[in-house]
């Protein structure tokens, strides 16, 4: 040791060393230089750049979804309002493993198998970055508070808070005010995207959908400052969004509910529609389904039962075409008149059948005792529903003359202000059949036209509102659900467009309205088939508190042949469709109602005590009176008026066909033919 | 040998006599003091966390005063066995270390809180090396190279498999400074570089993990992958670019706030700084490490034996290596390895280490003035 030190020259170690430290030193300097000249690089020359990335990591700007108007009925019920929901979001950008994150989520919460395969679909189909895509819906209390606690392990998982349709009347309303659900990429190119950057759900029917523009109203702007999980740490500007119009419907959820108790377990469909503003004041179809199903998606296995092929929920039925079978009668019956091809007066033999070249066309009274109605006037033709009267009527007045007619009340075209999905139904004619089918007319289509079927097809809501003219006297009003938009305002709804239906002889409204008076009242008598064909189902069984004028509707959906046994029971799906119109208070109508029944196989027997019970429920008071302010105006000023409820001249007390007017006196329903009429018989 | 002792007449000042370099002291102190300030930052104000790493720091300048006034010679003296019980430490963390973060780093004795022997062996390692070059003629023999390699590699070696490569190539880069001080014929050097250089496609394809290999593309494209390991580097640059020259302002500092920035309080912490103070904020911190490193390089230079000048100069060099490590990372001229910001980054045990060896440099300023051998 000793040795080493000693051969150790201090002098030059010190030296060498001191020389390393200055190269060290030198390196130092130098290289701390290239440090700043980076940092230099960053901070002066791409500062810009860098500061503009910044910006951009965290300033995020934001759409604010405005608050969907709400939607009432007349009497100002809500029909479909937003409620509070949360909803799990994910972002995927801040989640990293997406998988893993998905796999906790669903340890913590239920996950079904459907939610997750959503998600995953909705992932994909996104297009914005950074956007949270939703996992699950409807979470409770307990769920989000799981949530919360595990958030440290949850990255780019949020609950986020926001107002979800809530349709409170359930089933009710399914079909006429409609649902809202999530807007697929289509409809996102019908409608402005900036409007709709931050609104999941849009109107798929009815209202939601035909009002969507003024339910929706206008996105605002918020430019929040967000932390690199996403969580939203300052607003820092806002332009607040405009909520959306609360609008009013025309619909009253009273008749609704009690044209649904009304159908009970029928499959069908109620239109009821108010003959002084042709607001629709009913649209019923059953089977329905729960419209909050929809809103924030519904599962397959619900969609299945939802597209049953039979009960066919999702269908609107009061805007689907059906034959629509002897309604059309009474409005045939005014077009004979007023083109001059019958007088009331005019009879028509009838033997049960009506001969065309070599074919016998039968009529329904052949199936019951193989004989028919004898001598039939017009009358007795619309209340006993007698098709041999209007096949004769059919060869002399031709089918343009009924399509001409009848297209003037509404047949054959949809003219509703707010249902473009109604059908137009269809109202044959020459050139209509050459145009769809480039073939000639045939006279025995001509036949089946006349009693409402064959080509001939039309839908609760076209029923409905000739029945509303036909209640009115051609005072035409647009069908409409919408009432008005704002709960506030008080203009209604400019709803004329049509020209009035003018008639020239105006007494033949009330002829008419008298023949439909006597389907329902027109009792027993000492002939034959001399009662209104719905009266033992309607005014026999209670009798009426007011005036209602109405007509049946047998359709048949297939060719029935002429050897068929109608003694066996015809399975559901082969038996006629039942219809029944109507229209009350006869002398001050308030309502006009179509009902359809679907198989329901008798028009007066199974939809005449429906359309009743409907009719009661909304014209009688808790003591089953007629209200007081559906009652007839009275006496004195309006004398001139008040005449018109008094059935035609020269007509004659009639047993068992009493009516009573809304001030309870017994009046004579019955027109001055009644007599030539009850001389007949087979 | 009294004649050198008593300094050639020079009246001792109050803070030789204490064995306390104040300008070194000073210029930590104010590194200190702008470090915690950047850290409240950082954390966010979390008060703690705060405490803690003040608590670490009083502890570190006690801990620097207290070497300060250890003779240098004791340490050389023992230098030896303070190696081998070192090297025992590593040995037992392989067989008795607790794991952490995939990594068998701590020793846990119940007694005495758990701590990393690799710490220690940053200290030790210098000084054992330099002991053994002082008892040899400089510059070195090939033979006293091979064997100070050697000791070296053992420790570095230990160190790797736990696995901590960051912290075994700092303490083999520490003694290597030692071997560089020591005279290494720049031929030597060169070579060294050389072969180091011509394996490194042996090292990318046998040694290097994935992870390891995308760090080092990240580097050059970090957009590779940017939600990856190209985020920490995409989102410090977006905080040092978007501070400017003057910066955001003191806890103004969007990156870190908003936690876009990772690790801001720990090995990104001069992302936050340079974001909140800019560039002269960037200029302020480099100066204060340049005059640190400086001080060092001075005392080492003013040394009186061979010992000390290496001593001295391997732990300001290693000081400088860390700074530089991690500025280079943090502004995307380097790799991202696990390197703190010396004196600033969240955690005591580093600070507390530096502390120590900047403790020897004192101690080498204010000893082998009075007592030469």
């Amino acid at each position: 040791m000793t040795e080493k030190i000693t051969l150790q020259d201090h002098q030059l170690e010190r030296q060498i060393v001191l020389s390393r430290i200055i190269i060290g030193g030198v390196f130092v300097f130098l290289l701390l230089l290239a440090l700043f000249a980076r940092l230099f690089y960053l901070q002066v020359n791409q500062h810009d750049y860098y500061s503009t990335k910044s910006d951009s990591y965290r300033i995020h700007v934001q759409s604010v979804v405005p608050t969907r108007g709400l939607i009432y009925d007349r009497n100002g019920i809500l029909l479909a309002e937003n409620i509070p929901s949360f909803t799990l979001s994910i972002v995927r950008e801040h989640a990293g493993d997406i998988d893993g994150v998905v796999e906790i989520v669903s340890s913590l919460i239920t996950l079904t198998g459907e939610d997750v395969e959503k998600f995953r679909s909705r992932l994909k189909s996104r297009s914005v970055p950074f956007s949270s895509v939703p996992v699950r819906y409807n979470l409770s209390e307990e769920e989000i508070a799981k949530i919360s606690v595990n958030q440290f392990r949850l990255p780019g998982v949020s609950v986020e808070a926001e107002l979800v349709r809530h349709y409170p009347e359930l089933e009710n309303f399914a079909h006429s005010v409609g649902y809202l659900s999530s807007i697929t990429t289509d409809e996102l190119q019908k409608v402005d995207p900036v409007n709709y950057s931050g609104t999941h759900q849009i109107g798929k029917s009815g209202v939601e959908k035909f009002y969507e523009d003024i339910l929706h109203g206008q996105v605002g702007y918020q430019t929040v400052e967000k932390n690199a999980r996403g969580q939203i740490m300052d607003v820092l500007d806002r332009t607040d969004p405009i909520p959306g119009q609360d609008i009013v419907l025309h619909l009253d959820s009273n008749l609704q509910k009690a044209a649904v108790d009304a159908l009970g377990d029928f499959r069908g469909a109620v239109v009821a529609i108010d003959p002084e503003s042709g607001g629709i004041m009913a649209m019923v179809s059953k089977p329905a389904f729960d419209p909050n199903l929809f809103v924030q998606g519904i599962s397959q296995k619900d969609y299945a039962l939802l597209n049953d092929p039979v009960l066919t929920p999702l269908y609107n039925r009061s805007v689907g075409k059906y034959s629509p079978g002897s309604t059309v009668k009474p409005f045939i019956s005014l077009a004979a008149l007023n083109g001059g091809f019958r007088t009331p007066e005019y009879t028509v033999h009838d033997p049960g059948w009506y001969q065309l070249g070599n074919h016998k066309h039968y009529d329904w009274t052949w199936w019951s005792n193989e004989t028919g109605h004898g001598t039939v006037d017009m009358q007795r033709a619309i209340y006993q529903s007698c098709n041999v009267y209007f096949w004769d009527l059919a060869m002399d007045m031709g089918i343009d003359e009924m399509h001409d007619f009848l297209f003037r009340f509404g047949f054959g075209r949809n003219v509703s202000l707010d249902l473009p999905q109604a059908s137009t139904g269809t109202l044959p004619s020459r050139e209509w059949k050459m145009a769809t089918m480039g073939e000639s007319w045939y006279p025995g289509e001509t036949i089946n036209s006349y009693v409402g079927q064959g080509y001939t097809e039309a839908t609760p809501l076209q029923l409905a509102t000739a029945t509303m003219l036909m209640s009115n006297k051609g005072k035409w009003y647009r069908p409409a659900i919408l009432k008005k938009i704002g709960t506030d305002s008080n203009t209604p709804l400019e709803s004329k467009f049509l020209p009035d239906i003018e008639i020239n002889n105006p007494d033949h409204w009330d002829f008419i309205a008298e023949s439909m008076e006597m389907v329902v009242n027109r009792g027993y008598g000492e002939e034959y088939r001399t009662y209104g064909s719905a009266y033992p189902y309607i005014a026999a069984v209670e009798p009426m508190k007011y005036r209602m004028a109405g007509k049946s509707g047998t359709a048949q959906v297939i060719a029935i042949p002429d050897d068929y046994d109608r003694a066996d029971e015809v399975p559901e799906k082969y038996r006629e469709h039942a219809w029944f119109i109507s229209f009350a208070p006869v002398d001050n109508p308030k309502i006009a109602l179509a009902v359809f029944i679907e198989h329901g196989a008798a028009g007066s027997s199974v939809a005449g005590p429906v359309a009743r019970r409907i009719l009661d429920a909304y014209l009688l008071d808790e003591e089953g009176e007629l209200k007081s302010e559906y009652r007839f105006p009275q006496i004195s000023e309006e004398g001139d008026e008040s005449n018109e409820s008094i059935p035609a001249e020269g007509s004659l007390p009639a047993e068992g066909s009493l009516v009573r007017n809304a001030s309870g006196e017994t009046i004579n329903a019955l027109p001055a033919n009644d007599r030539q009429l009850a001389t007949f018989n087979e | 040998m009294g004649y050198i002792g008593k300094d050639l007449g020079r009246r001792k000042s109050v803070w030789e006599s204490l064995h306390i370099d104040y300008p070194l002291l000073i210029a930590l102190l104010i590194l200190l003091g702008f470090g915690l300030m950047t850290l409240y930052s950082a954390t966010d104000g979390n008060i703690s966390m705060m405490r803690r790493q003040v608590a670490f720091i009083i502890l570190s300048i006690i801990a620097m005063l207290f070497m300060a006034q250890v003779d240098i010679r004791i340490l050389k003296r023992w230098s030896p066995w303070m190696y081998l019980g070192s090297i025992g430490l590593l040995v037992l963390v392989i067989f008795y270390g607790s794991v952490g973060g995939g990594a068998k780093r701590w020793l846990d004795f119940s007694l005495i809180p758990r701590f990393q022997p690799s710490e220690i062996m940053k200290i030790v390692l210098p000084l054992c090396v330099a002991a053994y070059f002082s008892k040899r003629a400089i510059p070195p023999r090939l033979k006293h190279i091979f064997w100070a390699l050697v000791l070296i590699m053992l420790p570095t070696a230990l160190i790797a498999i736990q696995p901590d490569l960051g912290t075994a190539l700092l303490i083999a880069v520490s003694g290597m400074f030692v071997i560089l001080l020591a005279g290494i014929n720049w031929k030597l050097v060169f070579s060294f570089l050389g072969v180091a250089i011509l394996s490194s496609p042996a090292l990318w394809i046998f040694y290097m993990s994935d992870y390891q290999k995308q760090r080092v593309k990240t580097l050059f494209d970090p957009q590779s992958d940017p939600l990856g390991t190209g985020w920490n580097i995409i989102q410090s640059q977006t905080a040092i670019g978007s501070g400017g020259v003057y910066g955001k302002g003191w806890l103004n500092g969007v990156q870190s706030r908003l936690d876009f920035l990772p690790e801001g309080q720990t090995d990104f912490i001069v992302a936050v700084l340079a974001e909140e103070f800019g560039l002269l904020g960037m200029l302020f911190i480099m100066v204060l490490y340049l005059v640190i490193i400086g001080r060092g390089l001075f005392i080492a230079a003013m040394a009186q034996d061979t010992f000390s000048r290496l001593l001295a100069g391997s732990i300001i060099l290693t000081f400088f290596v860390y700074v530089f490590v991690n500025i280079g990372m943090v502004s995307g001229i380097l790799p991202v390895v696990g390197v703190p910001l010396p004196m600033v980054s969240l955690g005591g045990t580093s600070i507390l280490t530096l502390m120590i060896s900047f403790g020897i440099l004192m101690s080498i300023h204010t000893h082998n003035k009075t007592l030469m051998p």
